[in-house]
């Protein structure tokens, strides 16, 4: 029986990568363990081993194809005795084999909202899909009707980017331009970031200003802390932010309290950032969302990006802040592309929550990954006649309660999306802040989605319901306009 | 790394008696202690003189309820941070824990701001919104005074990647005690400090207790100048209580740190007079042990005896000093006392700094 030789995802969240070599021919014998091939993404590289015994019958795929989505058979090998012709005839439709390390497919989420991951994801198989959440629909198309609020001259030329390609855009220009700005963290410079996040900043700045850590979170939180005292501008990477619990003592009682505890004499300009929340099938320890954790501590400030633009313009502020910044990236978005001006300095303020998408039914607020729930969300409500006005709060802490405010005067309704527990969460702090400032306009009760009140699950399906689902935010918009 | 063998090697077979761990090995008079000219013997009696005072007039201020919260004393630990001081120069930081007003009175702060804020006042150091763990001053570079026990080490360690950095020549002093060398981070920071050839002396007051564990009950490793060893980060025990010893090793210590050669670990012996806070009545050692130290190896009467009999310094002379440190400390007090709390307004202020652009 012939072998379909599939191409294997790095990451639970790759989609699809570049085949980049071949390192067998057609008509190889093939044993178990050999190196069939290279395959590459943006974030790294890695070989196709075989785990099969036969003949390397055919290729289907020839080197140096760009964007093979996961899964998609690679090569075909003939088995022991079997015929080589006979097989590769069998145009790849033979068992599929699992192929190599990290063979397990991707189980993509729904995440390609309005910022186009750069295909299609490939439809998860799993054995119920009833048990699944409501799918999403596919691809949004849907713009915002008018863009609401400019923050670049009409205009402006965009270029299409990623989240990824933006930050390190952001980090990169900010290093050219001060001195004492730096980048620590683990495999930030000779690995290029452990999500390619810092790619090529070695190679531009030197050692001295990438510098790899070894994985001592708590030490060189402490140690970035201690430079910033100093005067420097460091950014700390954080390989994800699950990590940063062991140094959250620096973060909070040395980053966030020094200057108050100084009477304002010792400032600590840095940043912290990394990825932040669930990425896909890592389970609990890895994905947490701390959004609201480090937004209730005061000396800090907390950004939380949905867009490359705003990944940019808020990351060039967040370094320059003289006060310590928590950055919040997500895996997930490191991927996807959006239109960013092309400026010289585009740097947004802190602070700011923007309106991503206008309507007059209900409000939907949401931030980060949440904003693929509510706009996909707002999307479906479309169709079913309800226009819902789309909020991004961009920056968690200082949290921009006016714009809530006045979308909330005018729909009468709210909810809100995060992927964060419920208790004492973002949403359960603009519900609050509702209560005081839009009690008389409010026509229901302001409803939170959030990620379910359990450990983060491993199985796929239950992973799935752990999150907010786009199908949830439809029907929470639905319930509180009544209809 | 080489170097660093070598120098933990010189120090391992130059004190024998005192790796041995026991305090009176430790305490006893070294035999050729480095001697001090009479303005050096002057000046460091003054400068303890001046901590010991300040410090026996915080406690007399706590006792009176006018100091509130956590008020930890420096009483018999003077010559660590004195002797370190001379041998240090101007830019060099200075860093510690939560037992800190003798490293900001060594570092030069006033007298009266330091004690203003120990009384929660305007004119304390951190405007009152501090307190006796959490006081820093840029000018001095003196950066805390931290209540986390060991997070001071790695922001020390931070502070001297900042100075490598900029290549200023400039070497942190970092000071922990014997508790606070238990901690995790410390050893990550050693880690760094080594791999990355920090300019920084981490100085171990061991004063014999973490609050009211023996050194003996916490750690495994009593020889503190060992533990950094696996980082190959050279260290020494030092005599603590002898400024002279302190200054020595000090200056050994810097200058390997100055000269790129990374970290270097002085573990000093020495011993605290009060309990862990003014709060503590240390039952945990007998009052035998306590006044053997006061009377057989006080830092300033040694170097008092050391001006009469070595310098022939007149006794009316040390009076003097003795009534200027008293008019200092005084003087402070009477601030503190007088001077306003803050402002309400201050309560919301310094909490994040303005963006400039």
């Amino acid at each position: 029986m012939a072998t379909d030789i599939l191409m294997p995802a790095l990451s639970p969240t790759m989609e699809e990568g570049k085949l980049s070599k071949w390192l067998k021919k057609e008509g190889d014998t093939v044993k178990s363990g050999d190196v069939l091939a290279e395959i590459e993404t943006d974030k790294a590289t890695m070989e196709v081993e075989a785990i099969d015994e036969g003949v390397l019958a055919k290729i289907l795929i020839a080197e140096g194809t760009e964007n093979v989505a996961v899964n998609t058979p690679i090569a075909i090998i003939a088995g022991e005795g079997e015929d080589v012709a006979a097989a590769a005839a069998s145009g790849g439709k033979g068992k599929p084999n699992g192929a190599a390390q990290g063979g397990q497919p991707a189980p993509t989420p729904d995440m390609q909202a309005e910022g186009q991951a750069d295909k299609p994801a490939p439809a998860a198989k799993t054995g119920d899909d009833a048990q699944r959440a409501p799918a999403a629909p596919a691809t949004i198309t849907n713009k915002a009707k008018e863009p609401v609020m400019e923050e670049f001259p009409a205009g402006t030329e965009m270029v299409t980017m990623t989240v990824r390609e933006a930050l390190r855009d952001a980090m990169a220009e900010e290093m050219r331009r001060d001195g004492d700005v730096f980048i620590m963290g683990e495999e930030v410079a000779e690995y290029q970031g452990a999500y390619k996040v810092t790619q090529n900043l070695l190679q531009e700045f030197g050692a001295r200003r990438v510098v790899d850590t070894p994985i001592t979170e708590h030490g060189f939180a402490g140690i970035g802390v201690g430079a910033a005292l100093a005067g420097l501008k460091p950014i700390v990477e954080f390989m994800t932010f699950n990590f940063a619990m062991q140094a959250i003592d620096q973060i909070i009682n040395s980053a966030a309290k020094t200057l108050y505890m100084s009477g304002g004499q010792l400032g600590c300009p840095i940043v912290f950032r990394g990825p932040n929340g669930a990425a896909a099938r890592v389970a609990a320890q890895h994905s947490h969302d701390y959004s609201a954790w480090y937004s209730n501590v005061p000396g800090l400030k907390v950004i939380a990006p949905y867009t490359a633009s705003d990944a940019k313009g808020l990351l060039k502020a967040a370094i320059r802040d003289p006060n310590p910044v928590i950055f919040l990236e997500n895996e997930i978005l490191y991927g996807q592309s959006f239109p960013v001006p092309k400026l010289d300095d585009f740097v947004l303020p802190i602070g700011k929550a923007r309106i991503h998408r206008q309507g007059s039914d209900v409000t939907i607020v949401s931030f980060a990954i949440g904003m693929t729930y509510a706009l996909k969300a707002a999307q479906a409500l479309a169709e079913q006649g309800i226009e819902a006005e789309v909020i991004d709060l961009r920056t968690i802490r200082p949290m921009d309660t006016d714009t809530v405010v006045e979308s909330v005067k005018k729909t009468g309704r709210c909810i809100t999306v995060e992927e964060g527990f419920p208790q004492s969460g973002v949403g359960a702090e603009i519900v609050a802040r509702l209560m005081v400032d839009a009690f008389d306009y409010l026509d229901a009760p302001v409803i939170r989605i959030t990620g379910k009140d359990v450990p983060m699950p491993y199985a796929a399906n239950l992973e799935k319901l752990a999150l907010p689902s786009v199908a949830e935010v439809v029907e929470a918009a639905k319930s509180v306009c009544y209809k | 790394m080489d170097a660093g063998k070598d120098a933990a090697k010189d120090a391992a077979q130059s004190k024998p008696e005192a790796a041995k761990g026991g305090a009176e090995a430790a305490h006893r008079p070294a035999p050729n202690a480095p001697q001090f000219t009479r303005d050096e013997d002057l000046h460091a009696y003054r400068e303890m003189l001046l901590i010991r005072r300040f410090e026996e007039k915080a406690g007399q201020l706590y006792g009176m309820g006018l100091i509130g919260g956590f008020c930890h004393l420096y009483i018999g630990q003077e010559a660590v941070v004195i002797g370190m001081q001379m041998a240090s120069i101007e830019g060099d930081q200075v860093i510690t824990g939560y037992r800190d007003h003798g490293h900001m009175l060594a570092t030069g702060m006033e007298s009266r701001g330091v004690m203003a804020e120990l009384t929660g006042r305007r004119g304390g150091y951190s405007r009152g919104k501090g307190g006796s763990m959490h006081m820093f001053s840029r000018e001095k570079q003196f950066f805390g005074g931290h209540g986390i026990v060991g997070a001071q080490v790695s922001l020390g360690t931070g502070l001297a990647f900042a100075d490598a950095y900029r290549e200023n020549g400039k070497v942190s002093l970092t000071y922990m005690g014997d508790g606070a060398a238990n901690q995790g981070q410390v050893y990550e920071s050693f880690n760094m400090a080594a791999l990355w050839k920090l300019p920084v002396v981490y100085v171990i007051e061991n004063n014999r207790y973490a609050m009211g564990t023996s050194v003996a009950r916490a750690s495994a490793q009593t020889d503190f100048s060992k533990r950094g060893l696996s980082f190959g980060i050279p260290g020494e025990q030092v005599d603590g209580m002898d400024v002279r010893t302190v200054r020595e090793a000090a200056t050994r210590a810097i200058e390997h740190a100055r000269s790129g050669q990374g970290p270097y670990i002085l573990e000093m012996q020495t011993y605290r007079y009060r309990g862990h806070s003014m709060s503590d009545p240390a039952k945990y050692r007998s009052k035998d042990e306590v006044s053997k130290m006061r009377d057989e190896h006080d830092p300033i009467e040694m170097v008092r005896k050391r001006l009469i009999e070595l310098h022939g310094v007149d006794e009316s002379e040390l009076k003097a000093t003795d009534a200027k440190v008293r008019e200092i400390v005084n003087d402070a007090a009477e601030f503190a006392t007088n001077d306003p709390e803050p402002d309400p307004s201050e309560l919301w202020t310094d909490i994040l700094l303005e963006a400039s652009a």
